[in-house]
C-alpha cells in the first residue's frame, strides 16, 4: 500500500454516511429560489378558481345566484353543491369515518366554509367574479363553545346525521356527539383512586390552533379528456393516498390518474387531509377540459383548511404521600369543529392519545374521549406530532408537575421516582402500548446536570424574597419537561388509512457506474429527505451520498408509501430504504464472491466493498461491483442491481427528551422572557446531527409559538378574530429564544438502524415546557394552573387574579 | 387576498397629482407606501378605481432644517428618517421610534407622510406628531394650508384632510436643547401594532420636570395628547405619586379596542406603564 491509500477512515468519511453533518442538497435549490411549487405549475390554457366563503358560522343557505358573476369578463363557471350533486360530490368522505361538504349543501356550518367554486381565466377575474355572486343567508344560532355542545338545546349543527344513533366510531349520545373512545380498565382506575393517599383534578387545556406551513395548500388538476386521464399537482404529504382516494370517489381508474407532489413548503400535518379545494379544481377540470389552479391564501389556510389541537382534558392523578404515582384518569372534551375530518389512521378516533400515561409507570389508568361538533373549521390535524400525541404530553406534563406542587415535591424529583425503569422495556403500559426502548433517569439527570438545575432553583429562591420584599416586578419560572413521543405509524396491527396497511417503501436501481436513485413512498416538505436517505444507503451499501439520488411524490414513479407526518418517515420509510439497501448488498456479495472467485460466506463488508476474510488485498469495491452487475453476473442470475422493499413496521418507535425553560415574567406588562432553553433528545441513531438539530429549533420554535400565544380564536358569534399572521403570532427570529441542544442515544432494538424520528419531539416536549415555566413562576403566589396560551395579556390576567398588582 | 380592479396613475408634480385627485374625486386615492392601503385593497375593504402613486413627484422627499423647524417631505421613507444626520442631532425620539415600527423591508418602503396621513389608529408617528406640535402641508385644489397635527385627527381613518388635497410636507418645531425623550411601544412581536405606547418630550430644571409632552398610539380612535398628564408631573422631580398621577390622568382619556392584543382593562393599564416608564426614561436622558 502506498500513501496514496485512503485511511478507513477517509474511506467512511468519503461516503458522507450516518452520523455526518451533510449539508442539505436540497437547499442548493431553495436557497437560490429555484424550487419548484405547485405555484410554479403554469400550464398551457390554464383556469383559477377561488372560493365563495360563508361569512356566518351558522346558517341555512336560502339561495344562491351566480348571474351578475357570470358576466364578469373572464368568468367561466361558477360550481356549486348543486353542480357537485350531478358528478355525486357535493359530500366527500373524511379520513376520520365522517363526510364533509365540499360545498354548502343547503347550510353553512363554520365561517369562510366553501360556499362556491369561481372559475376564471386568471385569479383576479375569478376574485371579482366571488364578489359578484349573491348568497341569501338565514342566520341560525351558533354553536362556539364544546362544553356547551352536548346541551339539550344545543342547536342542531349537523342535520345529514338526523336519526343515526352510532358512527364510525360506535354510539352516539347526542346530535353533537361524534364518538366516545375509551381505553384502560375503568374499575381497577376507580379503585386507585379510592384508596390513593394524594389525588388531583385539572382541567387542562390545550387551545385550538394551526400548524400554518408558509405555503398554503394548492393544486392544479389537469384533465385529459382523450386519456381520461387526471394529473394533480398538489401540496400533499401523502400522494400515494390522495390518489388512492381520487380513485374511489371520482370513480377514475386508479392508473389513470397521476399525483405529483413537487417542492412543498412545510407541511406540519396541515397537508395530509383532503380539502374541497381539490376536488373543485378536479371537477372544474374535468367539466371544462383544462387545467385549474387552486391556491389558497393566508386567511383561508388559517380559517378553512384544517385546525390542530383544541382538546379539554379533566386530569386526575392518584399518588402515594411519597410521591408514587397509583393511577391516572382522563377525560377529554375533543371539539372537533362542523365535520369529524381529523387525519388519524383510521381506527384511532383520538389518534395516540393513550401515550398519556407519559414516562411513568402508572400500574392502572383510564381514558375517555368524547368528540364533539361545533361551528368552527373541521380538521384535527397531528401539527408537527404525532397524532394527538402532543396533547398527551402537555396533559401528563402538566398534571405531574401540579402533584408536585401538592405534594411539595420538586418536579423534576417526582419525574425521577415514577420513570419507567431501563430494565422495564419492553414496557407495557397501562393504556396498551408496548414502549420499545429507554433510559428516563439518564437524560434527566444529564439535563439537570447541564442546566445547574439546583442552581437555578436557588435563584429562583432568591427572586421569589426579592418579589416579596417589593425588590422586583418580575418573577421566575422553570419549566421541566420529560416527554415519551410514540411515532412511526404504524404496524398493519394497528394502523391503516382506509384500509390501507400503514407500511412505507423504497426502490433503489444502482446504476453501472456506481451511482444510483432510490424512490421513497415518503413525501419530504423540508424535512432533507433527500440528504438522510442518502445517507442510509451510503453507509448500508458503501456508495458515497452523494452519488445517490433521492425522489418522492410522484406516483407513477415512486413506490406506494404513505406519506410524512407523524414523525413515521425515518421509523417506516427510513426502515424501508435500510432493508432495500441490504437486499442490494446481498445480491452485491453474491457478484463479488463470483469476481473474487471466492464462496460469499468469506466475505466481509468492509466500509465501501467486500473483502476476502484474511486476505485484505482482495477486494472489491461496490463501484466496481455495480459495473459487474451489467456485464458479469454468475450464471444463473439475472444482470442488474435493484432492490424494493416494502417495510411494516413491528412496533412503533418511542423518542424521548428532557427539556428545561427557565423564563422571567414581568408582573405588571405580561411580558416574559425566555432566559435558556434546554433540550436533550433521545431519537435513537442519528442519521444526520445537522438536520436533527434543525429539526429541534423548528420544533421548539413552533412550540414556543404555541404555548406562548398562538391560537386560533372565535367570538361568540363564531367569528375567527385571528385570521392571519397580524393575531395568529408566527414568532420572527427576533422574538425566538436562543436554543441549546443536546441528546442520548437509545437505539430503536426493532428498527433496522436503530432510528426513532425526531422532526416533531421539539413541538411535543417544548409546549410543556414552556407552560410549565409560566405555570412554575406564579406557583408561589398560589396558582395551580393557568391555561394556555400564556401570551402578555393572559399573564398580567393571571398576576391580577392571584392580587399581586398595585391597586 | 386580491384586489379589485383599478387605473394606476404616476404624476410627475404635486399640481398633476391634485388635479387627477380632484378630477377622479372619491374613487381615486394617492399612494405612498401602501403598507396600509394595498392590504386593505387585498382584503376589498378599500376599493378605489384609481391609485394616484406620488413616487416620481420630485421634492416630495428628503429632511431639511429651516430655522427653528425641521421640514419632513411626505415621501421621505421611514429609513431615510433614520439615515438623518438633522433628525438624529434635533429630533432623535423619531429615530427612536422609527426603529419600532415593523421591520428593515417594511422601513424601506414605508412613508413618514403615509404613516400620518391617513389616520390609522395603531401608527406610532400621528402621536410622536401630536407631541412634537408637528404641522401638516396640505396642498389641494384651493391651495395650500397648514394643519396642527393635534387638529387634523378626527377617528379611525378620518382626518381633516378634503377631498383632492394630499398631505405634501411635515413642519416640526425643534425641541430644546437638553430635552430629554422617549417612546415606550409594547407590542406581542416585530411588525405588529403597539398593545399600548407613550411617547414623551420634556425638559427638565434643577431635577424638576420644566415641560413635558406626551402623546398615546393605538389607545383610542385617534392619537392622543395626553394634557392632563403632562400637567400633572411638571414641577415634579416625578416621584412615584407624580408617575402614578400623569398614568391616571392619561388612562382617563385611553378607549382602547378589545381585540388580540388583550382586552381594555389590560391595554388600559399597560398604556399607564407606557407612560410611567416614558417618562423616566425621558428625564434620565434630559440635560
Amino acid at each position: 500500500m502506498n500513501d496514496m491509500t485512503p485511511t478507513r477512515e477517509e474511506r467512511s468519511a468519503a461516503l458522507e454516511g450516518m452520523g455526518c453533518k451533510r449539508k442539505r442538497v436540497e437547499d442548493i435549490r431553495f436557497t437560490q429560489g429555484k424550487g419548484n411549487y405547485v405555484d410554479d405549475v403554469k400550464l398551457p390554457g390554464m383556469l383559477h378558481g377561488d372560493f365563495v366563503r360563508s361569512p356566518h358560522a351558522h346558517a341555512r343557505v336560502k339561495s344562491i345566484d351566480d348571474s351578475e358573476a357570470l358576466k364578469v369578463p373572464g368568468v367561466l363557471a361558477v360550481i356549486t353543491a348543486e353542480t357537485l350533486k350531478t358528478v355525486n360530490l357535493a359530500w366527500m368522505p373524511t379520513l376520520a369515518g365522517d363526510v364533509q361538504m365540499v360545498l354548502a349543501d343547503g347550510k353553512v356550518l363554520f365561517q369562510n366554509q366553501e360556499v362556491a367554486f369561481v372559475v376564471a381565466t386568471d385569479r383576479y377575474a375569478a376574485d371579482d367574479g366571488i364578489n359578484k355572486v349573491k348568497v341569501e343567508y338565514e342566520a341560525l344560532a351558533p354553536l362556539i363553545d364544546p362544553f356547551k355542545s352536548m346541551d339539550a338545546d344545543a342547536p342542531v349543527l349537523r342535520e345529514d346525521l338526523a336519526g343515526k344513533t352510532s358512527g364510525a366510531h360506535g354510539p352516539r349520545k347526542h346530535h353533537n356527539h361524534i364518538f366516545e373512545w375509551t381505553v384502560g380498565d375503568k374499575d381497577l382506575t376507580n379503585a386507585a383512586f379510592s384508596k390513593a393517599e394524594v389525588t388531583i383534578k385539572e382541567m387542562i387545556s390545550y387551545h385550538r390552533t394551526h400548524p400554518s406551513p408558509l405555503e398554503t395548500c394548492q393544486c392544479v388538476c389537469s384533465f385529459d379528456k382523450i386519456k381520461g386521464e387526471l394529473t394533480i399537482w398538489g401540496t400533499f404529504q401523502a400522494p400515494h393516498v390522495i390518489r388512492t382516494v381520487v380513485s374511489l370517489i371520482a370513480k377514475l381508474p386508479e392508473q389513470k390518474i397521476h399525483v405529483i407532489s413537487p417542492d412543498i413548503g412545510g407541511g406540519f400535518g396541515n397537508k395530509v387531509g383532503a380539502y374541497p379545494g381539490y376536488i373543485c379544481a378536479a371537477v372544474a377540470s374535468i367539466v371544462t377540459g383544462k387545467p385549474v389552479k387552486w391556491v389558497e391564501d393566508r386567511i383561508e389556510n388559517l380559517t378553512a383548511t384544517s385546525f390542530a389541537r383544541d382538546y379539554h382534558m379533566t386530569t386526575e392523578i392518584a399518588a402515594t404521600k411519597d410521591g408514587k404515582v397509583t393511577g391516572l384518569r382522563v377525560h377529554v372534551l375533543a371539539d372537533h369543529g362542523a365535520f369529524d375530518a381529523c387525519a388519524d389512521p383510521s381506527k384511532w378516533p383520538a389518534g395516540f392519545f393513550n401515550i398519556v400515561t407519559g414516562s411513568y409507570d402508572f400500574p392502572v389508568a383510564h381514558l375517555a374521549v368524547d368528540g364533539v361538533y361545533t361551528n368552527k373549521a373541521p380538521g384535527g390535524v397531528a401539527y408537527r406530532c404525532s397524532f394527538r400525541v402532543t396533547e398527551a404530553a402537555y396533559c401528563i406534563e402538566r398534571a405531574m408537575d401540579i402533584l408536585a406542587q401538592k405534594l411539595g415535591m420538586d418536579p423534576a424529583e417526582l419525574r425521577l421516582k415514577n420513570f419507567i425503569k431501563p430494565e422495564q422495556f419492553p414496557y407495557h403500559s397501562a393504556l396498551g402500548w408496548e414502549y420499545d426502548s429507554g433510559n428516563y433517569g439518564t437524560a434527566m439527570r444529564k439535563a439537570m446536570e447541564k442546566v445547574k438545575y439546583a442552581e437555578l432553583r436557588k435563584e429562583q429562591a432568591a427572586m421569589r424574597a426579592a418579589f416579596k420584599r417589593g425588590e422586583t416586578r418580575e418573577i421566575m419560572g422553570i419549566g421541566v419537561s420529560f416527554f415519551t413521543e410514540i411515532v412511526g405509524a404504524g404496524p398493519s396491527k394497528n394502523c391503516d388509512i382506509l384500509g390501507i396497511a400503514m407500511f412505507d417503501s423504497c426502490e433503489i436501481r444502482m446504476h453501472p457506474t456506481g451511482a444510483g436513485i432510490a424512490r421513497v413512498g415518503s413525501k419530504s416538505q423540508g424535512q432533507g429527505h433527500e440528504t438522510t436517505w442518502a445517507q442510509i444507503i451510503a453507509t448500508e451499501i458503501g456508495i458515497p451520498a452523494d452519488n445517490i439520488m433521492v425522489e418522492e411524490g410522484n406516483t407513477d414513479t415512486a413506490p406506494y408509501g404513505l406519506g410524512t407526518y407523524g414523525s413515521r418517515s425515518t421509523p417506516v420509510a427510513g426502515a424501508a430504504i435500510a432493508m432495500a439497501a441490504r437486499k442490494i448488498k446481498a445480491k452485491a456479495q453474491m457478484i463479488a464472491a463470483y469476481k473474487l472467485e471466492v464462496h460469499e460466506d468469506d466475505l466481509e463488508f468492509d466500509i465501501d466493498g467486500f473483502r476476502v476474510k484474511g486476505l485484505p488485498e482482495k477486494f472489491m469495491s461496490m463501484k466496481d461491483i455495480c459495473w459487474a452487475a451489467y456485464n458479469s453476473v454468475p450464471p444463473g442470475m439475472e444482470p442488474g442491481l435493484e432492490a424494493v422493499s416494502y417495510y411494516d413496521p413491528p412496533n412503533m418507535t418511542y423518542p424521548f427528551g428532557a427539556y428545561i425553560c427557565v423564563m422571567t415574567i414581568d408582573v405588571d406588562t405580561g411580558v416574559y422572557k425566555v432566559k435558556r432553553f434546554y433540550a436533550l433528545d433521545d431519537c435513537g441513531t442519528r442519521i444526520n446531527p445537522m438536520i436533527i438539530e434543525g429539526q429541534v429549533h423548528g420544533g421548539l420554535t413552533e412550540a414556543f409559538a404555541i404555548a406562548m400565544g398562538q391560537e386560533i380564536r372565535y367570538d361568540a358569534e363564531g367569528n375567527v378574530v385571528t385570521g392571519s399572521f397580524m393575531d395568529f403570532f408566527m414568532p420572527t427570529a427576533v422574538e425566538t429564544p436562543h436554543w441549546e441542544t443536546d441528546f442520548t442515544v437509545t437505539p430503536s432494538p426493532h428498527h433496522p438502524i436503530g432510528a426513532k424520528g425526531v422532526g416533531e419531539s421539539p413541538n411535543v416536549g417544548g409546549v410543556p415546557a414552556f407552560s410549565n415555566a409560566v405555570n412554575d413562576a406564579f406557583s408561589f403566589l398560589g396558582s395551580t394552573h393557568i391555561q394556555m396560551p400564556h401570551d402578555y395579556w393572559r399573564n398580567w390576567a393571571a398576576a391580577k387574579n392571584l392580587g399581586v398588582l398595585a391597586a | 387576498m386580491i384586489p379589485g380592479p383599478f387605473s394606476y396613475h404616476r404624476p410627475t408634480t404635486v399640481a398633476d397629482a391634485v388635479k387627477l385627485l380632484s378630477t377622479l374625486g372619491d374613487d381615486a386615492r394617492p399612494l405612498a407606501g401602501g403598507h396600509s392601503l394595498v392590504p386593505m385593497m387585498k382584503l376589498r375593504l378599500a376599493t378605489p378605481e384609481h391609485l394616484i402613486d406620488l413616487h416620481d413627484i420630485a421634492g416630495l422627499k428628503g429632511v431639511t432644517r429651516d430655522g427653528n423647524n425641521v421640514l419632513i417631505g411626505a415621501m421621505t421613507t421611514q429609513h431615510e428618517l433614520l439615515a438623518s444626520e438633522v433628525i438624529a442631532k434635533s429630533i432623535p425620539v423619531l429615530h427612536e421610534a422609527a426603529l419600532l415600527i415593523a421591520d428593515p423591508q417594511v422601513r424601506y418602503r414605508g412613508t413618514v407622510g403615509g404613516n400620518v396621513a391617513n389616520g390609522d389608529p395603531g401608527n406610532d408617528m400621528p402621536a410622536l406628531m401630536l407631541t412634537l406640535g408637528a404641522a401638516y402641508r396640505l396642498e389641494g385644489p384651493n391651495g395650500v394650508r397648514k394643519v396642527a397635527a393635534a387638529d387634523y385627527y378626527q377617528g379611525a381613518y378620518f382626518t381633516a384632510i378634503e377631498a383632492g388635497e394630499i398631505l405634501t410636507s411635515i413642519s416640526i418645531p425643534v425641541p430644546a436643547a437638553g430635552h430629554g425623550h422617549a417612546y415606550e411601544k409594547l407590542k406581542r412581536k416585530v411588525g405588529d401594532y403597539a398593545t399600548a405606547a407613550a411617547a414623551v418630550v420634556l425638559t427638565m430644571s434643577g431635577g424638576k420636570v420644566e415641560t413635558c409632552a406626551i402623546g398615546l398610539t393605538n389607545l383610542s380612535e385617534t392619537p392622543l395628547l395626553a394634557d392632563a398628564a403632562a400637567k400633572a408631573v411638571i414641577g415634579t422631580s416625578l416621584d412615584a405619586a407624580s408617575l402614578k398621577k400623569a398614568a391616571a390622568a392619561a388612562q382617563a382619556i385611553m378607549a382602547p379596542a378589545a381585540d388580540a392584543r388583550g382586552p381594555v382593562e389590560y391595554r388600559k393599564h399597560v398604556g399607564g406603564i407606557m407612560v410611567m416608564r416614558a417618562l423616566q426614561r425621558a428625564a434620565a436622558k434630559a440635560a
